[in-house]
């Protein structure tokens, strides 16, 4: 009873709850973004934590550098990412499209490798800060809110609605979801599929550099930033189902609250541990992901 | 329209069709009729652009398919109803039709477009958002020429409209060929069914280890004895 | 054969610099770890996870020895057992239930990252991020007991060992019926358990067997160097350039994995070596240059050289002969 009332009832852990929600938020904008490239192009882009933290260093330089105000810093970076993710598809995946998995994700994680250094030679190994403080707000007594978390939150949410309705409405939307039940077939609808997959691979992108302006409002770059979260987004794809966009959504949330939990009673890194180790449960309970439909 | 002068086609190093010549003009029904791995498919793939030329051209209407990307081919008003359906499981039919009108010019007329394969096809309306992999091989047919039909194509390819389905539903594929056809498109069917199709064409074509061996009117097809003893009364 | 046999035995004994004995006692050691890890890689269970059971084998032995002051020679085999444990734990729902391909790489992955986490978070006992060190046993350093060889001599000698027993341990599992159940399980899973190959069984067994070769080796590297660190032996980067020495080595080949070793190993050495001149040419500490060389490599090996330096080398040259 002690307990409950120390532990659980607390504003303290009401609070965490809600943190964990919000983080919950960005996760599931960046596992959108990875389910979108595996289940449209059939590839895992192991370095998408890379090209994100790469989109954050674009937003720090573009606001603390060169002053731009936040939003046409935040949109640079977006940009810069979606291109990234042009380029990492038409320099790299193209080679190896249709190859074994083992020559796919040996190729991302050289380009994970590669990434990671070219930040450390170019930007030094400091972590770097947006220094954006939006403060706090009430929302109840006792219970406080961090803005830059709850603006995440929106954005992020509001990235995710765009999206569905993008894929479920309009007619690009409808063939990026076409290309990946029947790619071969595609060219009679007039598609042409390597543009596709380029575009898909520019959406890609620009949602890890939307999660990036998100991610530097409440945390410093710096180059293994990507070791904090990739491997999650990771596990949260893998627990939704790889490739199925709605139970990486459900699956992001879980994934955040067990952290944010585990982060409450300990440190940090149990949090992560936590999660992993519920993972491991869902794996034997069930494989395919735990809102996976059998394909 | 559609002429296709020694085209040779296939996959990788092996080729499965050799300098083949066919010609379809507007208006008729031509059939390409012949036995299993004859390359009738191939011949398909090789018109609406699936797979490249190894040598010779398909021009349609006067332009020459292999001066556009292939991706193109459909807006020439070449449209090509695969083997086995592939339509997109886990797409609604209406989904499905609205992919058939992917293409930036064919956008506008998509309303109208729906209403003339709807009202063609009644059962595929009162289906429209149930997911295609879960229809019945006929149904499946229907929304596959359906899909095909939105782009609002000049000539309409179908390569085994009839194959794995059941005989009361080939016939209703084949009136519905009918229909089309007497609605004033052009058709390009391959079969293996050549009772049928026979029935429905002008004009066919057999097609024999790549190489076209005979061509006529149905009525000389029909007649012809070799043909009767390879093909019909299978 | 037998002529470069006698010649590596015989490396510590003919003057050669400590310096050259060192890099090799680093390949040797770093050349097991890889040929432990491409005796599941070469059947396509690509683990993206083999940090981890390095770490395991490196921090496992270390922390008995300082905080239960149990001797290698039991340590050891009790970090091997955790290894194994742990390579059960993950195989056997992921076999079980066909997680193959990129889910399993996946899955391994999240594994090395969570070893690494769980060092850092308990920093109090293993020090973090910042390092471990077993402590020294008896006067000069020397001590079987503690299995502690200050003399590199030495070290190399069981470095060479069990790098053979690793060239061993391959060919065993070449010529083994394991193999062939193996490739044909990474062709088809279906067909083979249709004709009764124990699909989930085997691939446990060699999952295991890569786990305890890669923890050997960690284990190893925490005796010779006397000191550990979460990016020295755990973690994806690891984990990654394990894969990478492999591929660029020739992951088909029996000495692959040692070429591959030989490449990162030398790599890493020029550029450290160098690196004053790098700064001097650059104008600025080019840290994390080698990383930046694997990345590249790795891509343009994945693209252009998928079966490794070795293997295309074999293949171009030995094959034609041979048909």
């Amino acid at each position: 009873m002690e307990f409950l009332s120390e532990y659980v009832f607390s504003v303290f852990f009401v609070e965490t709850l809600l943190n964990g929600l919000l983080y919950g938020g960005v996760l599931a904008l960046l596992s959108l973004g990875l389910n979108l490239i595996f289940g449209v192009i059939d590839v895992v882009w192991i370095c998408y934590a890379e090209l994100v933290m790469l989109g954050m260093y674009t937003i720090y330089f573009m606001h603390v550098f060169y002053g731009l105000p936040l939003i046409p810093a935040a949109l640079i970076a977006v940009l810069v990412v979606a291109v990234l993710g042009v380029v990492l598809h038409k320099v790299v995946i193209n080679h190896v499209l249709g190859k074994a998995p083992i020559n796919q994700l040996l190729a991302t994680g050289g380009v994970l490798f590669f990434l990671q250094s070219i930040a450390t030679l170019f930007f030094g190994v400091e972590f770097l800060s947006l220094g954006v403080s939006l403060g706090s707000f009430q929302l109840s007594e006792d219970i406080y809110m961090s803005t830059s978390q709850f603006v995440a939150f929106l954005v992020a949410a509001g990235a995710v609605v765009a999206m569905y309705l993008f894929l479920s409405r309009s007619y690009m939307g409808a063939a990026i979801r076409a290309i990946s039940q029947d790619r071969d077939i595609m060219i009679l609808m007039g598609v042409d599929a390597n543009r596709l997959y380029g575009i898909t691979s520019a959406i890609g992108g620009g949602l890890a550099g939307l999660a990036a302006c998100l991610l530097s409002l409440q945390f410093d770059v710096h180059p293994f930033v990507g070791i904090s979260f990739g491997p999650i987004v990771f596990m949260i794809c893998v627990m939704g189902g790889l490739g199925n966009m709605v139970g990486g959504f459900l699956a992001a949330f879980v994934f955040a609250e067990l952290i944010a939990i585990g982060g409450y009673f300990a440190d940090l890194e149990w949090g992560t541990v936590l999660a992993f180790c519920v993972f491991v449960i869902t794996m034997f309970i069930r494989p395919e992901g735990l809102f996976a439909r059998k394909s | 329209m559609l002429e296709i002068k020694g085209v040779t086609a296939g996959y990788g190093d092996f080729t499965a069709l050799f300098n083949a010549d066919i010609e379809v003009k507007a208006g008729e029904a031509v059939a390409v009729i012949g036995p299993n791995g004859a390359g009738k498919s191939t011949l398909m793939r090789a018109i609406s652009g699936m797979i490249p030329l190894k040598g010779g051209a398909v021009t349609m209407e006067g332009q020459d398919t292999r001066s556009i990307p292939p991706h193109k081919i459909v807006e020439l008003g070449i449209a090509h109803v695969p083997e086995n359906r592939r339509l997109f499981p886990r797409m609604s039919v209406e989904e499905n039709l609205r992919v058939g009108c992917y293409a930036p010019p064919f956008r506008a007329k998509f309303s109208e477009r729906l209403e003339f394969v709807y009202e063609l096809f009644p059962r595929m309306k009162e289906r429209r958002d149930q997911l295609a992999g879960t229809m019945s091989g006929g149904e499946q047919q229907m929304c596959a020429i359906g899909r095909a039909l939105m782009s609002d194509p000049k000539i309409l390819l179908m390569d085994e409209p009839s194959a794995g389905l059941a005989p009361v539903i080939v016939q209703q594929v084949f009136d519905l060929i009918r229909r089309i056809r007497s609605d004033g498109l052009t058709v390009l069917i391959v079969e293996q069914n050549v009772q049928q199709v026979l029935k429905v064409v002008d004009r066919a074509y057999l097609l024999e280890a790549g190489s076209i061996r005979h061509s006529g009117s149905s009525e000389e097809l029909l007649g012809s004895e070799d043909i009767r003893k390879a093909y019909i009364g299978v | 054969m037998i002529l470069a046999a006698a010649a590596l035995v015989a490396v510590p004994f003919i003057g050669v610099p400590p310096y050259w004995l060192h890099i090799m006692i680093v390949i040797l050691i770093w050349s097991f770890a890889y040929t432990g890890w491409s005796v599941m890689g070469r059947f396509g269970l690509v683990s993206l996870g083999h940090g981890a059971f390095m770490g395991i084998g490196a921090y496992g032995t270390a922390l008995l020895w300082n905080h239960a002051g149990l001797t290698p020679w039991i340590g050891i085999p009790i970090s091997l057992l955790l290894a194994a444990a742990f390579a059960l734990l993950i195989g056997y729902p992921c076999f079980k239930y066909r997680i193959i391909g990129h889910y399993f790489a996946l899955v391994t992955l999240a594994l090395s990252v969570i070893i690494g986490q769980v060092i850092v978070a308990t920093r109090d006992h293993t020090g973090g991020s910042l390092g471990y060190t077993p402590e020294p046993h008896g006067g000069e350093g020397f001590s079987i007991y503690a299995l502690q060889f200050p003399e590199k001599a030495h070290f190399y000698l069981i470095a060479l060992g069990a790098w053979v027993i690793g060239l061993i341990i391959w060919r065993a599992v070449d010529r083994s019926m394991a193999r062939y159940a193996l490739e044909a399980i990474s062709e088809d899973e279906d067909a083979s358990a249709a004709v009764g190959v124990q699909v989930t069984k085997e691939k446990l067994k060699i999952t295991v067997l890569s786990a305890v070769m890669t923890a050997f080796a960690g284990a190893m590297y925490c005796q010779y160097q006397l000191f550990v660190s979460p990016d020295t032996v755990a973690g994806v980067g690891i984990s990654l350039q394990i894969v990478f020495a492999v591929v660029a080595g020739g992951i088909y080949t029996q000495f692959g994995p040692t070429v591959g070793a030989i490449i990162t190993i030398v790599l890493a050495e020029v550029l450290r070596i160098n690196i004053g001149e790098l700064e001097h040419l650059l104008g600025f500490r080019p840290f994390g240059l080698d990383n930046t060389i694997y990345g590249i490599m790795l891509v343009l090996f994945i693209i252009f050289l998928p079966k490794g330096v070795l293997g295309t080398f074999l293949e171009k040259y030995l094959r034609p002969a041979k048909a």
